[in-house]
């Protein structure tokens, strides 16, 4: 039963995904309704951008950092003034200062961490015209440097890597926002609060008083869900009951998480222009999700034996269950959306495990939108420079030649990941200041700094709860690790695409390497699996690994 | 950079008005018109007066009354938590065992699991099917009800998975809370 449930769920999921990839294909070649495409033109003409200018990789980059950068300043000064500012019925003061750095940077990186609880440190417009405005923008910008990369791989020689407003503009207008609309809806309809007035006060059955939070909701959660984003409008996010009501408000939202993700994957077959090669980058993605996702739901319903009576349900919801829990779990690391419906502090040790690699291996398990895809092809570039070194053939990769520049860059924007969650979570680990975040004793306690460092690096969000974010030392390291997790990859991928797409395309030929079938796919997974694994294995074995172990021989701490 | 500063500050600001404000807005009043009771939070009234949200559980101790699942926020529904204790904290486990002994003394049946384990919004509105019914014989004996009628009424409010395949069978704690006051009459002499 169980097994035909997650059949079904991904048979609806690659459908779905597979329409959306031909809309997406179509939105990004311009081939849209007339109406539709005045609309971008008027948006662009008030912005002073010709649309018709294509970019080099300098200008798309510079392009990204400078509306990033005016994002930041906006929602940083929203928060900071939130307090003397309208829709505030809850009279909810300005942030401070660090918390103010931490919440902008992470929702202009598309990570969303949570330093902040929603219903109590946020009014309605910062949640509004600040955090939904970033879900969507942060999300449109991964989008776009995804389209740019693309073009890089399978343009023709000499062009350029398309314009960055009017990517943006396309992937908000035309795919988020439609997607969103009806999302809303949906979760309004199943019970998420979509109002302007403030909290509620009730007189419970016996006598109690109890404030019940609510606000603008749905239409936050609709974006934050399509968008990988992941930040909620509640503290304890999806697992709130406000945020997710009912199995069907689960389930669209767990399909929501993955769409775009998975969409990608086929958006980039249909522009190399043979969807095998969109098959073959689905195909490694899915293998290393089915896989980490069987481990995580076997823990989960098997549940914690220091505690019996069935599956792990501490941390989780009764509607979820094990099933569903884990599920997202899955879901939410690999997709680096970040969002939870259950506390994965609160998961079993080697539960813990699969999503911290989730993460780690730079979140290209469909990873966040447009995200994955532009993260993968950094593997991808990786991979076929080891098979041309197996074989002993010039690497190369849609005709093109894989050279010494391609592969300086690629380890390059890889370094980010051990730079951040290495060296970020091991000052974490010894600075007395930092030290107080953790909660937990024992090895449970490594884990949760390894997993915040990770999370913002990999631009994920989610967090071991009990770790105490809000802490200013990790405020603001957390931000500046985001911020290296974000554009020490998109700059050199993009400087990647602008060096593919000045290189000729050989034509195929019976030497080369086939980089669709099932051999490639396997070394793919491996590329990804023994990077990720060398490099991070030392502190797995500290975290999660010591914790199981512990756990085997009964103790605790 | 700086040839980009003018379309990054005057997109920042079109897309303000148009993700940060008018699509919120619309959605409100959308959400309003179509789904007022759902975009409101669902909630409760008895003669008049709000009691609460269907999907927000409220304390309840209260003999009659089916018990929610223990709150690491005290039911705070304007700052949810959760305990994020981890599988070797030996709080943890203290804990679940202390909540075993409590809900097995006061209930004299076998606790399952989510009735000893905190739930992640703390706020979780559902008990498990075994755990409402496990409360049934209590609720009976403190509302001078049929025990069968009793556990007829849980098992009437049980909610199943979704297809038969998706999410746990569960019942409503607020919702049959309401349902028993009004089938089984707590007596005001009952010493509530």
């Amino acid at each position: 039963m169980t097994l035909i449930s997650y059949l079904l769920y991904f048979a609806v999921l690659v459908g779905l995904a597979w329409l959306m990839a031909a809309w997406m294909a179509r939105v990004y070649a311009g081939q849209l309704p007339a109406a539709l495409r005045r609309v971008e033109a008027g948006l662009l003409r008030l912005g002073g951008v010709d649309p018709g200018r294509g970019m080099g990789w300098g200008d798309y980059a510079r392009a990204v950092l400078a509306f990033n950068a005016a994002g930041f300043v906006l929602l940083y000064a929203l928060l900071r003034a939130q307090g003397v500012l309208p829709l505030n019925p809850d009279g909810i003061a300005g942030m401070a200062p660090d918390l103010a750095f931490n919440t902008a940077v992470s929702f202009v990186t598309n990570t969303n961490w949570q330093a902040y609880s929603g219903e109590a440190q946020l009014s309605y417009l910062s949640q509004m015209a600040g955090l939904t405005m970033q879900n969507f923008v942060s999300a449109g910008t991964g989008m776009a440097v995804a389209v740019a990369v693309i073009r890089g791989f399978v343009g023709a020689t000499g062009a350029t890597l398309g314009n960055f407003w009017l990517d943006l503009s396309r992937s908000v207008l035309w795919i988020l926002l439609p997607l969103s609309v009806v999302l809303a809806l949906f979760l309004a309809a199943q019970g998420v609060p979509q109002t302007l007035q403030g909290a509620v006060v009730a007189t419970g059955i016996e006598g109690e008083e109890q404030i019940i939070a609510r606000g603008p909701a749905a239409a936050q959660i609709a974006i934050k869900q399509l968008g990988t984003n992941g930040g909620g409008f509640f503290g304890v996010n999806s697992a709130h009951p406000f945020e997710n009501p009912n199995i069907a408000s689960n389930l669209a939202q767990s399909l929501s998480i993955l769409l775009i993700p998975v969409a990608f994957c086929f958006l980039f077959g249909r522009m190399v222009g043979d969807r095998r090669h969109g098959w073959a980058i689905f195909a490694a993605m899915a293998v290393m999700f089915v896989a980490g996702l069987a481990v995580i739901h076997g823990y989960e319903a098997a549940g914690n034996p220091s505690l019996g009576l069935g599956a792990n349900m501490e941390g989780k919801e009764q509607r979820f269950g094990a099933m569903l829990s884990s599920l997202w779990a899955a879901s939410t690391t690999a997709a680096s959306n970040g969002s939870v419906n259950a506390m994965h502090d609160s998961f079993m040790p080697l539960s813990g495990l699969v999503m911290l690699v989730f993460m780690a291996v730079g979140e290209v398990i469909f990873g966040g939108v447009g995200a994955g895809l532009y993260g993968m092809m950094l593997y991808v570039v990786l991979a076929v420079f080891l098979a041309g070194l197996m074989v002993g053939r010039t690497p190369e990769y849609l005709g093109r030649k894989i050279e010494a520049r391609e592969v300086t860059l690629a380890v390059l924007a890889f370094l980010s990941m051990p730079l951040g969650i290495l060296v970020g979570g091991a000052v974490a680990a010894t600075v007395p200041a930092a030290l107080t975040s953790v909660q937990e004793a024992g090895p449970h306690g490594m884990s949760e700094i390894l997993y915040a460092y990770t999370s913002a690096t990999g631009n994920n969000g989610s967090a071991f709860g009990g770790w105490g974010a809000a802490n200013p030392w990790q405020t603001t390291a957390l931000g500046i690790i985001m911020i290296l997790g974000r554009y020490a990859i998109i700059v050199p991928l993009l400087a990647i695409a602008g060096s593919m797409l000045r290189k000729p395309q050989a034509p195929v030929t019976s030497g080369t390497f086939p980089t669709h079938g099932p051999l490639f796919v396997t070394l793919l997974v491996l590329t990804v699996l023994i990077l990720g694994a060398l490099t991070f294995f030392p502190v797995l074995a500290l975290g999660p690994i010591a914790e199981e172990t512990a756990r085997m021989a009964g103790q605790s701490f | 950079m700086l040839s980009q500063l003018r379309p990054a500050i005057a997109l920042t600001a079109i897309f303000t008005l148009l993700t940060g404000l008018a699509y919120p807005f619309a959605m409100t009043g959308l959400a309003q018109g179509l789904f007022p009771d759902a975009a409101n939070g669902s909630l409760m009234a008895r003669e008049g007066a709000v009691i609460g949200s269907a999907l927000i559980a409220q304390p309840f101790a209260g003999a009659g009354y089916l018990h929610p699942r223990a709150s690491a926020s005290g039911y705070n529904a304007a700052g949810t938590g959760a305990t994020n204790l981890g599988p070797t904290s030996a709080t943890l486990i203290a804990d679940v065992a202390a909540r075993r002994a409590a809900w097995e003394g006061l209930n004299g049946t076998d606790a399952p699991i989510d009735a000893v384990t905190t739930s992640g919004s703390g706020l979780d509105p559902d008990i498990s099917v075994a755990s409402a019914l496990g409360q049934s014989g209590r609720i009976a004996t403190a509302r001078g009800a049929d025990p069968a009628a009793v556990r007829a009424l849980i098992e009437d409010a049980v909610v199943p998975p979704l297809l038969g395949m998706y999410g746990e069978a569960r019942v409503n704690v607020l919702r049959t809370n309401i349902a028993l006051d009004a089938a089984f009459p707590i007596a005001p002499a009952g010493g509530e």
